[in-house]
């Protein structure tokens, strides 16, 4: 079968081989160069992707999140873009493709659910015609059963009257209802991956709840896999299977979802997680924040990239860069020197040794809120570091 | 953990009434020949010193009724009144007086910044505008404030709103907004175009100012879970209605509205047990152009029964303090008035399996 674009068809075999995974990222780094220097936004990523599974991918903004999930797709701009490593995926080096083998690919085996539904979607195109166009690009289907198509799909994401409505423009829906229609745009051909960068944020919590459930729906019916780009562990917490923090352009946890929130190893989760107001303390609560602001990704500090953030910092996390690493169980991969253990960090505490005595135990946590209350005053330096915000 | 909500203490002079009443205010837009009925009779007072939250989905009103109590928006009926005073019967100059009392915070903090000004001038215009003080007074208040947001006056002072996070453009809008030495603080949606981390910097941040420096305000947002930890009580808003006003920790162990419920279920907590439920609210907000009759929520609403399309049922009290408007409120078993005791307990679920909705008049106290 010959497609638009005169490429030569790829093939995607139904399962990869046998053992390998769908997405197979490997050491993916993606640096910009700028006219300050080069900023290293994806910093040595590795992982995998299982098909029908959900990863979910967590971090603060300028984490590098959202650059891996774009380096990943080759959503880059061509000019100022370093990227190395590879990207299998169903055993193609995505990386290694050409632009018109990739045109086969986005949209048809691997698609993207965009943050901003509003800019995403193109204003003067009917919505309609905006599902049609990948299902008559890539599956080759006439103008009626495209048609067809389009209305069974609003109808599976929700959009009521659907025959109605696809002849609507993206300005006569609401952010919600948008946010369907990216979804039926991005699962149209029936990919096997979906990656969804922050598909959430924006929209009011009722609203959230519906697009997850949906999307959650969607994936169990068609067997997809997909990554839940997110800042907010909330959003996981419940839909993933596996969970990867990023900091500062790197893995720094990676686990199975019950273990990462139930047997936190890296201070950077664990503080995530604590920053979140929950519904179950009392009003009036404290909350635990982050101290200071991610680093700068031109010149990040020398050792572990969360030492001037965190609690627990020793000479050791300042002077030698903590490896992705594994502790008892294989799945559970953590980058710190100190990992938390039962919730209490590992670290000593003023020179004591590290089996730590109560006392010390005590002092550490206590580090912990005059941390959270020294963000007022840390903050302040971000100014020096921090540089223009793009 | 206590300071957040330890009242500052009242100043000498200042009388216990409310700050801030509204009361039945009705915004509504024309739109060609029809109206948008965007806040339609809503009625609430802010005492000294107190913070309350105003909740609802997008499209609910809760910004129109912010930018209301202002004056931004003029009120098509209904009076606000500010210590005493009717905001709507002043003249203009009169207005801009009282306003100075009354400040605004956006939810973006970066394009409510003027982009082509240094940090110092934003901050400073408040006093400027009114003429108040000397250049010197002026640029030692605003080190003063700068320094109580933690932005460092002598790194930041100089240089422009592009050259800062959101987190800490909402830093600066906030020591702006204080610079007039404001009483009651409007903050329309703070938090939500920040991330956890910094939105908890910023929450603990205010919860501070706020006590340092007497205030009271209003905090409109839309995820139920920041607002329960900022504010003592909790109005819900729905399509231009109070839905629900408690205690906030009330208004957790025993939501009484079905769409507080729905809110309350929406929220993603950060635990991976806690998900099994999730069947939210369905459907969309109906149009503000043409509100249902009757409940403006009985077209989503689970438990709806005829009646609540015929009568819309009035905002009363269902216990000391806790106001619905529905006819078949929810009720929870057990009503805890001692808190603390089991409210993490009951914290775990939030769906509550035990509530249901009990037809009938409401009893006077549900506890029992």
């Amino acid at each position: 079968m010959l497609r638009r674009g005169g490429a030569q068809t790829l093939e995607f075999p139904d399962v990869a081989a046998p053992g390998g995974h769908l997405l197979e990222v490997e050491d993916l780094h993606t640096a910009f160069r700028t006219g300050r220097g080069t900023v290293r936004a994806v910093d040595g990523v590795s992982f995998t992707v299982d098909r029908g599974k959900t990863l979910g991918i967590v971090g603060e903004s300028g984490s590098g999140k959202t650059v891996l999930a774009r380096s990943i797709m080759g959503l880059l701009p061509l000019h100022d873009v370093i990227r190395s490593g590879t990207v299998h995926f169903a055993g193609h080096d995505l990386t290694a493709m050409e632009p018109a083998q990739l045109r086969q690919v986005w949209g048809a085996e691997l698609s993207m659910i965009f943050q901003d539904p509003m800019t995403a979607l193109n204003p003067v195109k009917r919505i309609g015609r905006q599902i049609t166009e990948s299902l008559r690009l890539h599956l080759r289907m006439d103008r009626s059963e495209a048609n067809a198509t389009a209305i069974e799909l609003l109808r599976q994401v929700g959009i009521p009257s659907p025959e109605e409505r696809i002849r609507w423009y993206p300005f006569q829906l609401s952010g919600g209802m948008r946010q369907r229609v990216m979804i039926a745009i991005a699962l149209a051909c029936a990919p096997r991956l979906v990656m969804a960068d922050e598909p959430t944020t924006g929209l009011d919590v009722t609203v959230q709840a519906q697009i997850l459930d949906l999307l959650a729906e969607l994936q169990r019916e068609r067997h997809m896999a997909v990554i839940l780009v997110t800042h907010d562990l909330g959003v996981v917490a419940g839909r993933a299977d596996e969970i990867l923090v990023m900091y500062a352009g790197r893995i720094v946890e990676r686990a199975p979802t019950h273990t990462l929130f139930h047997d936190t190893h890296m201070p950077y989760t664990q503080a995530l997680m604590d920053s979140i107001p929950r519904l179950a303390d009392p009003s009036g609560t404290r909350l635990h924040a982050i101290a200071g602001r991610p680093p700068d990704l031109i010149h990040p500090p020398k050792g572990c990239r969360f030492a001037p953030r965190c609690p627990y910092v020793q000479d050791r996390c300042r002077e030698s860069d903590p490896p992705l690493r594994t502790a008892g169980s294989p799945d559970h991969l953590f980058a710190c020197w100190f990992p938390l253990v039962n919730g209490v960090s590992t670290a000593p505490s003023n020179g004591a040794l590290p089996s730590a005595p109560p006392a010390a135990v005590a002092a550490a946590a206590e580090d912990v809120t005059n941390g959270s209350d020294a963000s007022v005053g840390t903050d302040t330096a971000a100014p020096d570091t921090g540089g223009p915000t793009p | 953990m206590t300071d957040a909500t330890a009242r500052a203490p009242m100043p000498p002079g200042v009388d216990d009434g409310p700050v801030l009443t509204v009361d039945d205010l009705v915004v509504e837009f024309k739109s060609g020949r029809q109206t948008v009925h965007a806040v339609s009779g809503v009625t609430f007072s802010v005492k000294y010193g107190e913070t309350l939250g105003l909740v609802g989905e997008s499209g609910c009103g809760k910004s129109t009724t912010g930018r209301a109590l202002v004056q931004v928006q003029s009120p098509t009926s209904g009076a606000v009144t500010y210590r005493g005073q009717n905001l709507s019967a002043l003249s203009s100059r009169q207005l801009r007086r009282v306003r100075t009392k009354i400040q605004m915070i956006f939810q973006d903090p970066i394009s409510s910044l003027n982009p082509r000004r240094r940090v110092r001038d934003i901050v400073a215009e408040p006093l400027v505008i009114w003429g108040r003080g000397s250049k010197e007074e002026r640029a030692a208040k605003v080190r003063e404030m700068l320094e109580a947001v933690g932005i460092d006056p002598d790194a930041a002072g100089d240089r422009r709103p592009g050259e800062f996070s959101g987190g800490q453009c909402q830093r600066i809008s906030i020591a702006r907004a204080l610079m007039a030495d404001p009483d009651l603080l409007i903050c329309d949606e703070p938090v939500s175009a920040l991330d956890v981390s910094v939105q908890a910097q910023i929450l603990n941040l205010l919860a501070d100012l706020k006590a340092k420096f007497g205030l009271t305000m209003v905090f409109i947002a839309h995820d139920l879970a920041v607002v329960k930890n900022v504010s003592d009580r909790v109005a819900v808003m729905y399509l231009g209605k109070l839905v629900e006003v408690a205690d906030s920790d009330d208004l957790y162990r025993s939501a009484s509205h079905p769409y507080t419920e729905a809110l309350l279920r929406s929220i993603p907590e950060p635990d991976p047990d806690t998900q099994a439920h999730s069947k939210g609210l369905s459907g969309e907000l109906p149009s503000p152009l043409n509100p249902p009759s009757g409940c403006r929520f009985r077209t989503r609403c689970p438990y709806v029964q005829d009646v609540c399309a015929e009568q819309e049922p009035p905002l009363r009290d269902i216990a000391p303090g806790h106001q619905v408007a529905c006819h078949f409120p929810l009720v929870a078993p057990v009503l805890v008035p001692d808190q603390g005791e089991v409210g993490g307990e009951v914290g775990q679920d939030p769906t509550r399996a035990g509530s249901m909705p009990i037809p009938g008049p409401v009893p006077e106290s549900s506890d029992g």
